[in-house]
């Protein structure tokens, strides 16, 4: 019968349904990495001289570094010398209208089912759509301008607004923080940048799609939000990938700053392409994601990871201010053989400040999902309170779930608390929704779907709906 | 509507079921009671078609087509609905949100539209006053924090919005009390038509009051050993099983 267990595994046969190329000349830069390669970079995007320094600083910093491998994740060891470190489409055009962008890359867009004129016409969502490394279209951006909202590629903030990117970039993430870190800092390519002026609740979500889409080359997104004293903003970061045979290094740094009384929401989509089912060409996905929330001011991480072979990954809350708040919702799926080691850092420094983590880890095929999560409450941090949920479902028995909370605790008024979970998908369980007239499929995405719940209502409307179609596909095939 | 021949069933490699042959007509109930052990879910799971359930022999017809032949989801959509003796809870599953899914489903295989949320709604609010359902229990998480009760109530309920040409009830009367049964059985009585088949399994006699069936059969050994009116199951009341399965002995040597 089909719901015997050793058929639960039939199903996670699919092929990764956005898996496809786009064929535009890229202007890349040979593999390599040396202070030349940096200052090419650099010069290819005629910055200024503070930001070159700072690049050199970090590529300095990276050479003395050595790659973390304490992460419960394990890959053949990347070869840094291997991968070119620079990729943009060559024709750039200078864009008026959407209609300007390469037929190549509208239709690529199209594929994936995120047509930007759809987008601007219908969703009300200003994208700004990072392929591969350059943004190539812009939409919205008279609307938030009457706003005083900056929302733009990471160069042409550099180029518009340099004094606003030279005070905040690094003050979350610095340049020498961690290895990843460090050499994104070194050679990040391009990305976004959101500043949400003072008082101003940004009317609409702001929106990016990356892709990787150049062969051999490594993807170094920077993005940096910055929300004044009282703004408000919720942004979506969405991704994709198309099918690889080599493995594909990223390493995105993503910084927000949330001044006083500021909220930022931040909602990402990630479906990388994760490898076939022997783990074979996925994508490497080493992010460091914080954001840094002063007095009265809220960070909410929300995430939905379902790609990537490797995801290495710790969205984080610096509570600075007193009585600031942050959020962290996640839930990340491994199937086959993909690997993800997932989880965030609530750092409490200021008093009353309060912080919640629920993480849902899903595990199929021969997945390995490790949950790990630092609550650290420092010594100021007076009347702090952490709630942590941390829930595991198995579907299947050749797969792995993993928590490893860490909590450190500096004074005697706070509260924590820890709950977990691992569950399996019962076969009861399917069996009762195919008796109501369910396929297996949409009966463990049902299931699947109520376990995450609490994850998916946290995210904005259109994308929760993504969010759900996604993990039936990346669940596809694991049970049968 | 149902033809069960010769059946014969294990699990996990022993023999449960041992022949069973049963027939049930369009708009008929039938009460299948036995002692414990005897087979009786099994026999549900097996018309269900629940996958550690191996059929060794025989067979079953139902509505022309053979029933073992089809995906468990496929007999659902055909008409064929279980209300389970132990439902299981979905946590995060919203009750109303399973039963929609699961109506459409049928609704498409039998080439109907599917129903909006605004249809589904007034459906299920009339339904609900048929079972006397709290309006909370629809937007709880399948069977989660439900009472014994509650959760066989839910069952009922949703064959009410299914409205199923056979309805499989198993044990629906265990864990019920006095108060609870009687709604149950009056849901199960307002749902019986001249179109509509049951077969209600139990072990006590108490449920066959309220939900009193044209046919009653009893269990023992896998095989059905009597099988009468519904008379039957109150002399089966008074003197228990052992007087049939003394009976029935020499059949099964």
């Amino acid at each position: 019968m089909s719901t015997a267990p050793e058929t639960l595994e039939e199903l996670a046969k699919q092929e990764y349904k956005y898996g496809f190329v786009t064929d535009v000349e890229t202007d890349s830069i040979p593999v390599g990495l040396s202070e030349d390669v940096v200052r090419l970079i650099s010069a290819k995007k005629e910055e200024p001289d503070w930001l070159l320094e700072w690049r050199l600083k970090a590529f300095r910093v990276w050479t003395t570094m050595v790659e973390p491998n304490w992460h419960n994740v394990e890959y053949s060891p990347i070869d840094y010398q291997a991968i070119s470190y620079y990729a943009a489409p060559k024709k750039k055009p200078e864009l008026q209208s959407l209609d300007e962008v390469d037929p190549e890359v509208r239709a690529t867009f199209d594929k994936l089912g995120i047509s930007l004129d759809e987008q601007k016409r219908l969703s009300g969502v200003a994208v700004d759509a990072v392929f591969d490394s350059v943004s190539v279209a812009t939409t919205f951006k008279d609307t938030l301008a009457n706003l005083g909202i900056i929302f733009c590629s990471f160069s042409e903030a550099v180029r518009e607004h340099p004094d606003l990117v030279r005070q905040y970039l690094g003050s979350v993430v610095p340049h020498s923080d961690n290895f990843f870190a460090a050499l994104n800092s070194a050679v990040f390519s391009d990305g976004s940048f959101a500043y949400i002026p003072k008082g101003v609740k940004c009317p609409m979500e702001l929106s990016t799609y990356f892709r990787i889409n150049a062969a051999n080359t490594g993807q170094f997104e920077r993005t940096l939000l910055v929300a004044d004293e009282g703004a408000e903003v919720s942004y979506l970061e969405g991704c994709t990938a198309p099918q690889r045979d080599e493995n594909q290094l990223h390493a995105a740094v993503v910084e927000l700053v949330a001044l006083d009384a500021a909220t930022i929401k931040y909602s990402t989509v990630q479906n990388w392409y994760p490898g076939d089912e022997n783990g074979k060409g996925g994508i490497y996905n080493f992010v460091t994601k914080r954001g840094k929330a002063l007095a009265n001011a809220k960070v909410t991480w929300t995430q939905v990871e379902t790609g990537s072979a490797i995801t290495w990954k710790y969205p984080s809350c610096i509570l600075q201010g007193d009585n600031s708040v942050g959020e962290f919702y996640s839930v990340a799926v491994t199937n086959n053989r993909q690997q993800a080691d997932t989880g965030t850092k609530m750092v409490h420094l200021g008093k009353n400040t309060r912080s919640t983590i629920i993480s849902k880890g899903i595990s199929a095929g021969r997945g390995q999902n490790t949950y790990r999560g630092l609550v650290r409450i420092g010594k100021g941090a007076r009347g702090a309170r952490n709630f942590s949920q941390c829930d595991s479902l198995l579907i299947g028995d050749r797969c792995g779930a993993h928590t490893f909370p860490y909590l450190e605790v500096k004074n005697t008024s706070s509260q924590v608390e820890h709950e977990a979970s691992t569950s399996k998908i019962g076969e009861d369980q399917i069996f009762y929704c195919r008796q109501r007239g369910l396929s297996t499929e949409d009966a463990v995405n049902l299931i699947v779907n109520g376990f995450c719940k609490e994850v998916f209502r946290e995210l904005p409307m259109e994308f929760a709906v993504e969010a759900q179609k996604l993990l039936g596909v990346s669940l596809e095939g694991s049970v049968g | 509507m149902l033809e069960i021949h010769n059946l014969h069933a294990a699990a996990g490699g022993r023999a449960i079921l041992k022949g069973i042959n049963l027939t049930v007509n369009r708009g008929e109930v039938h009460a299948i009671m036995g002692p414990n052990g005897s087979g009786k879910s099994t026999l549900a799971g097996v018309l269900a078609g629940r996958g550690e359930l191996e059929v060794t022999d025989g067979g079953v017809t139902f509505q022309g087509q053979d029933l073992l032949d089809l995906e468990p989801e496929e007999r659902a959509r055909a008409g064929v609905f279980l209300a389970f003796q132990y439902p299981v809870e979905i946590p995060g599953v919203n009750n109303a949100y399973l039963l929609k899914a699961g109506l459409n489903e049928g609704r498409k295989a039998r080439g109907e539209t599917e129903l909006d949320a605004m249809d589904f709604m007034a459906l299920i609010r009339d339904r609900m006053k048929l079972l006397e359902m709290d309006d909370a229990l629809l937007n709880r998480p399948v069977n989660e924090g439900f009472s014994g009760g509650e959760k066989k109530r839910n069952e009922i309920f949703q064959m009410a919005v299914l409205e199923p040409a056979l309805a499989i009830l198993d044990e629906t009367d265990s864990g019920l009390d006095i108060d609870a049964l009687k709604t149950v059985a009056a849901g199960v009585n307002a749902l019986r038509n001249s179109e509509r088949s049951m077969v209600v399994i139990t072990h006590y006699q108490r449920l066959l009051n309220y939900i009193v069936p044209d046919s009653v059969h009893v269990l023992s050994g896998g095989r059905i050993v009597k099988s009468g009116g519904k008379e039957l199951a109150l002399e089966l009341e008074k003197k228990g099983y052992g007087w049939i399965e003394t009976e029935s002995a020499p059949a099964t040597a």
